[in-house]
Parts: C-alpha cells; structure tokens; sequence
C-alpha cells in the first residue's frame, strides 16, 4: 500500500514536473504590433520603414548588418578585405545559404541585388548609398568583387541597410507580396489590413532562433493600441504611439517598457531660402525662443534627449551643442531687433500627423509667439507634406524627425527642402566620404556638426526616443532602434 | 411598368456616369503624388520617374479617367499603387469583414429597437415610455466610438471575455469570427437602435390614430390587440426606409469602429489608402459604396412602383 502510494505520487509529481517543463517551453511564438501596415514587403523598393520593421534581418539580410546597439557586423559576408586604396572590396560570403525557395545564394545573387539597386530604372528609394559601386564582379561563387568609383568610408555601413538585402532574381517577380530572403524567417502569409505571419526557417545558416513563430500585427489608433496591450491581445508593441500611458505599463508587474534611442532627429526646419529666415541672425533667434526641454516634456511627456546639432547623441562621434541654443527668450528678441524685426513677423508652420509634430508645433507656436513670431500653424498629412513642404519647398517652418542614420549629408545638398547652402559644409562632407581612418572621421564629424550648429541651420529639438511595450516575459528585443526594425533572431520568453 | 423601370434606369447610369466623374476630379485635385510618398524623402529624381511611370501616373488624366471607367465596367478596378494587388481582390478580402459586421450591426440594432419602439408606444406618456425615449436620446447623442472604447474597457480590459480588437478570420470558424465581430457590432448597434427606436415609435402612434384602427378597435379587438395585427404591419414602411438607409450607413460609415477595434475592413482600407494617396484604391471604393447606395434606391423605387400604381404614369 505504502509502496503503491508512493509510486503513485512519484508518477503524479513527475507528470506535474513535465507538464510545468512543456507549458514552460510552449510559449514560442509571438505577437509583435506595430502602428503601420507595410505596403508591400519589398524593402529595397519602398521607403517605408513599416517594410524594414517586419522583414530586416528576419526574411532579408544583407551583406553587412545592424546590431541592437548600432554596430555594422558581417551578415552573408563572413569578411571582407578592403585594397589599400580604399576602393576595392572583397567580400567573401557564407558557404551554404540557401534562399526560403530553397535555390543557393551565392556571388551571382549579390551581383544581381547591387546592379538592380543602382541601374538607371532601379525604384530603390535610397539609390545614394549605391552611387559610389562601379563594378560588381563574381570572382567565384562565394567571392564578389565591388569596385568604388572613389574611397566611402560609409560604404560597410551602406550595405547594413535594409535597402541593399539581397534578394534573388528566381523570386524577384513576386518580391512584393511573397518576400523570399536568406534569413532565420521565412514569409507563411498576410492578411491585409490586419497581420503578417512568419514562421522558423528549418533550413538557416546561422543560428536558429528561439521563436518558431511570429505574427506582426497592425494597429494604428492610439486608443485601440493601449486597450491591444492592456488586453494582452498582443505580446509587443513595438514603437508605441500614446507615451503618456507608459508609466502605466510600467507600474503594471505583466509589462515591461523599453524606452531607447532612434536615429531620428527632429527639428524645426527652416527655409533657408526664404526670407526671413535667410538672415543667421533670425534662425539664431528662433533657437534661442524654444525651450526644448518644455516640449519634450510636453509632446512626448519626458521621452527624448535635447539636441543642439543634427546627430544622434549615442553616437562615439556626437558632440554636445545644445549650449548654443540654450533657452533664452530675451536674447531671440535682442537679435530679432539686430536683424530688424523688433516688432517679430508672421511666418508659417506645417505640422505632419505624427504627435510628436502635432503637439510639438502647437507648444512651439506659442514659445515663439513669446518673441514676437507668429506663427500659423497648418496641418497637414505626409502626401501633402512631402508635396508642398519637402518638394515644393513652399513653406517657412515645419516639424519633422529625420529618422535615415548618419544622415548629416543631407545639409551638404543645397536643393535639399531646406535649402542650406554652404561651400565649406560641402567640402567637409566630400573630405569625409572618402576618409576611411576612423579617427579622422570622428574629428570631421564633429566639425561638421559644429559648423551647422553655429549656421542655426534648423531649430534642432530633441533625439526621437525609442518606445516599445512588452510582457514581462519577452527577452532579447532591441532597445535602440539604430535602423528600423524588430528583430527576433535573438528574442525568446524567459522561462 | 416597363416604361418606368427604364426611366429610371437612364436615371441611375447618368447618376453613377456623374458620380464617377466627380469622384475621380476630387481626388485626383487632392495635393499628394502617390509615387513621392511611397519613396520617401531621399529618393532621386529618376527614381520617382521611373515608378510614376510603372504605375501609369505619367499619362494624362483624362486617359487615366477613360481606363478606369472602362474597367470598372469590365469588372477589372485596376491594381493598387502601394499594394500592388489587384483592387478588387482588396475589396472582395475586406467585404468578408465589412458586409457581415454590417449585417451583424443592423441585426441587433433590430433587435433591441423593435420592442423598444413598441413598448414606448403602446405605454405612451407612462414612465416606461419616458425611459425608453429617454435612453434613446442618450444613444443617439453618443458618438459610436465612445461606446466602443467604453465596451474594450469593460468587456477586453477588465472582464477579458472579448480580444480588445482584430479579427480571428472566417477560417478559425464561425463562431471565433462572430465573437471578434461582437463588441464593433454592439458599438455601431447602439446609436443607430436608438434612432429606430424612436422612428418606430412614432411611426406606431402615427398609424394607431389612423381610421382603421378604430375600426379594429370598434370590431372589439382589444388595445393590444389592434396594434400587433393592424398597426405593426402599417408602421412598418417608414421603419424599413430607414433600416436600408442605415445599412449604407453601417457598410460606408465603420471607418471608425474599424479603427478602434483595427478590424480589416472597406472602412480601415480607405482610411489608410487616403493617407498613401492610393487614388485608384480610393476611387473605386468610394464608387463602389456609391454603386450600392444608387442601386438600393433603384430597387426601392421600383418596389414603391410596385406598391403604389400612381407612381408607374409619373414620371
């Protein structure tokens, strides 16, 4: 009897054992959500970063590739070799890597992603990261050859993006709609409108990852996103859009927030080009009459760091320069008189949809009324920003975050929207294209963010903040967002 | 009979002719190049050609409106500038949302307004009808959103007997479906049971003092009974008049309930193609919710033919 029992309950405790182990290994799946919907889920066709959000280093990958952290480590290329002259490069790429369709990837699909990227008809909406390419040369078949028409010290970091993943020309027709990549994912299907699927690819190269599958959902509401979580519907929310509900979530023992960095810059851009603002004196004005800590904290309720230049302040080579447009009312309206509008003037302000431009123009608005500037705020959507504001160049202010990393180029192209145009910036940003010694880069970097810092170039308001929601189970996400993206190679539950 | 049924068959082509025109001048007016927004802010000059043309934005605009009407007549809406998929393959996947949350919806509005109605009605002026009529006035001041957001926090929050949004899919079976249609369905249930509530209560005390029924009343019916057998049936015209309205309100108008609960519906497929300038996507739905609100009253016109012979010399 006594043995009888004891079997028993040592049978009972080994089932509850193991019922505990499989229920503690069950959860691998996952529900990621985020505010938009991609397009379509071709990367290397689309700037839309919802497309590099779902697909960047899960379904695509490229020769090089982002860490969590902003690193540029080797993705399909397992080492390069750089020519003396800095112009030839020599990838070697992983043996055995096959796409999802199960046909290999090799130098030949390299050569078709990098010529397809930069021909004349290519539709890749960052083509400038493949100007420099000259030649692509198969040498062999895990050996390629791409031969720069000058030295690119950014050229490693080109190729992390998700505009340069290598895709094949065996699934290129359907790219759109049936992603076929290299990666630890593999596209299982999208309902339109509401979620995208992937499941574990059995056969990857590298390391399996811990989810066997993963479900990106699209909720764009702010209300709708907050109930999604609180509901649990929903595992992750990555870039959540309502910040004033975070201390909520983080006093909640379910949930965990992850607030990080992005490479978004948001400024008060400024036409260069129209007066007033063509007067240094006037932009100077304007940075000294907002006080950017009073929007963070009020548009983006505390998540954000002030910035003086544009640059992401987690960068090595960042310089802090928010000294030179400390708050200070009273000297905006000593150089408004200098500059001979002691009586301020009226300008314009174009407000995209997102809250950080919305509710960041309107406390704007009312600093700058401080000094006598006033400004009439329009809102309007992202079609009829990038047509009045970004093409049309008709426009006295406006709001937005630049969120394309180490984009401080952008201030060397005197057609650019906001139309700064300096001799001396643009040969800064010749010199440090083709300057490959890391050192020497930091020192032009910082000179280069000096220099538009002193311009008054634009408003520079605060380093877009990172925002996500999780279970407190969910391990292994990216905290900083140095290029758009959820990788889950690395995500698992704790168990 | 037939003379009629043809006039207004004239009738509806000019109007759908007209809709289609007007349709396709105001969006086409709207600022927004669909090929800048889908490239974003570095893209080249070349780049942007190179798309518009592969999306035939580069063609005049009158040739551009002669294809899509053509089309459309052909049962071919074109493919989608962003998507990329052909547009009434779009619609047809967001109709299998959209056209049962409606039916759904207009059930239970229905449902709840009826005895609503004909409670208030038969008890006029008593404390039951001075409830209903005043409940009804709260449903009908309330947005649907309110009550919608309302629902998620009862029923998904706290209770968590419902998902707060999303939709299962007709594949995991009928019933997930259903249940994940439930709370959308009850938040635009509401505002518009609370119209037919009323409609359906003065439409019933209209026909009560209508001759017939004090002759029902004089052949000895009671109360109670003349209004079911007499004045239900006669109050009904006004009530269906406005439960086919409310269905092209309910299939057209869930833009929002289909953002808060993100139900992949015609309604969220419009919102996000307008901010994409996804004209061709756009231009289609709006025409196709004109072609079923225009096509309603084709039929209802008839049907009042039918009923009423004055109408058929009229014209």
């Amino acid at each position: 009897m006594g043995h009888a029992f004891k079997h028993t309950f040592r049978t009972a405790l080994a089932l509850s054992v193991s019922l505990l182990a499989t229920q503690a290994f069950a959860k691998s799946d996952i529900t990621v959500a985020m505010q938009l919907e991609p397009p379509h889920l071709d990367p290397t066709s689309a700037a839309a970063q919802a497309i590099d959000s779902v697909v960047y280093t899960n379904v695509f990958e490229g020769l090089t590739r982002f860490m969590g952290d902003g690193a540029i480590v080797p993705g399909l290329a397992e080492s390069w070799e750089i020519s003396d002259d800095g112009t030839v490069y020599t990838f070697k790429l992983h043996d055995g890597v096959t796409f999802h369709d199960g046909t290999s990837m090799d130098a030949e699909d390299v050569k078709f992603s990098l010529d397809r990227a930069r021909a004349e008809d290519s539709a890749n909406a960052q083509k400038a990261l493949f100007a420099g390419i000259t030649d692509v040369e198969v040498v062999d078949p895990l050996t390629v050859k791409v031969t720069l028409s000058e030295p690119n010290g950014n050229f490693l970091f080109n190729m992390a993006w998700g505009d340069a993943v290598i895709v094949a020309p065996e699934s290129i027709d359907n790219i759109k709609t049936n992603p076929i990549g290299t990666g630890a994912f593999k596209f299982s299907g999208w309902v339109q409108g509401d979620k995208i699927d992937l499941e574990r690819n059995a056969d990857y190269w590298g390391k399996q990852p811990a989810l066997e599958k993963a479900t990106f959902k699209f909720i764009s509401d702010p209300t709708a996103a907050f109930a999604a979580v609180m509901a649990e519907d929903v595992d992750v929310f990555s870039g959540f859009p309502a910040p004033e509900n975070l201390p909520q979530f983080e006093a909640d023992p379910r949930f965990q927030v992850l607030v990080g960095s992005t490479e978004g810059e948001t400024i008060l851009s400024t036409n260069n080009k129209q007066p007033p603002f063509d007067d240094v004196r006037v932009r100077q004005a304007l940075a000294h009459a907002i006080d950017r800590q009073a929007i963070v904290d009020g548009a983006m309720f505390g998540y954000g760091t002030p910035i003086g230049t544009h640059f992401a302040p987690h960068h090595p080579a960042y310089v802090d320069l928010t000294a030179n447009s400390a708050y200070d009312p009273e000297k905006a309206k000593a150089l408004l008189a200098e500059a001979g509008f002691a009586d301020g003037f009226e300008t314009t302000l174009h407000l995209p949809p997102p809250s950080y431009a919305r509710r960041g123009g309107e406390i704007i608005a009312a600093q700058l009324a401080q000094v006598g500037i006033k400004a009439e705020i329009t809102n309007v959507e992202w079609a009829q920003w990038l047509e009045t504001v970004f093409r049309g160049k008709n426009f006295g202010l406006t709001i937005v975050s630049h969120t394309e990393p180490m984009d401080i180029g952008i201030y060397a192209r005197p057609e650019y929207y906001f139309q700064y145009d300096n001799p001396a910036f643009q040969e800064l940003m010749t010199t440090l294209n083709s300057t490959t010694d890391p050192e020497e880069r930091t020192k032009l970097l910082g000179q280069a963010q000096t220099m538009i810092s002193e311009d008054y170039v634009n408003g520079y308001l605060f380093q877009l903040a990172a925002l996500s929601v999780a279970k407190a189970g969910v391990q292994g996400l990216w905290v900083n967002a140095p290029t758009a993206a959820n990788d889950l190679t690395a995500v698992s539950w704790a168990e | 009979m037939l003379r009629y049924a043809l006039k207004r068959l004239l009738s509806l082509t000019l109007s759908l002719a007209i809709a289609s025109l007007v349709i396709f001048a105001v969006i086409e007016v709207a600022p927004g190049d669909p090929a800048s927004f889908m490239l974003g802010v570095n893209a080249q000059p070349d780049t942007l050609a190179a798309l518009r043309a592969e999306l035939g934005l580069d063609v005049p605009k009158t040739e551009r409106y002669l294809t899509w009407v053509g089309g459309m007549l052909t049962g071919d809406f074109g493919t989608s500038y962003t998507y990329r998929t052909p547009v009434s393959q779009m619609i047809a996947d967001r109709m299998w949302v959209s056209l049962p949350l409606a039916l759904y919806a207009l059930t239970l509005s229905t449902l709840i307004a009826f005895p609503a109605g004909i409670y208030a009605a038969s008890r006029r002026g008593k404390p039951g009808d001075i409830a209903v009529m005043g409940a009804t006035q709260l449903g009908v001041a309330v947005p649907n959103f309110w009550f919608a957001m309302m629902l998620v926090l009862i029923f998904a929050i706290n209770l968590r007997w419902f998902n707060a949004g999303g939709f299962a899919g007709w594949d995991k079976g009928f019933g997930a479906a259903m249940q994940s249609l439930t709370l959308p369905a009850i938040a635009l249930a509401l505002p518009q049971a609370a119209i037919l509530a009323r409609v359906m209560r003065s439409a019933l005390l209209d026909v009560l003092g209508e001759d017939f029924m004090r002759t029902a009343r004089a052949k000895g019916l009671s109360h109670r009974q003349a209004l079911w057998r007499h004045g239900l049936r006669n109050a009904l015209i006004p009530v269906l008049t406005i439960i086919g309205l409310q269905f092209s309100f309910l299939l057209a108008g869930s833009i929002i309930i289909e953002q808060v609960f993100y139900l992949p519906g015609l309604g969220r497929l419009v919102f996000q193609a307008i901010s994409s300038r996804d004209l061709i996507v756009v231009e289609s739905v709006v025409m196709l919710l004109v072609f079923a609100v225009i096509m309603v009253n084709f039929v209802v016109d008839l049907a009042y033919a039918a009923v009423d012979p004055r109408l058929r010399s009229r014209t």
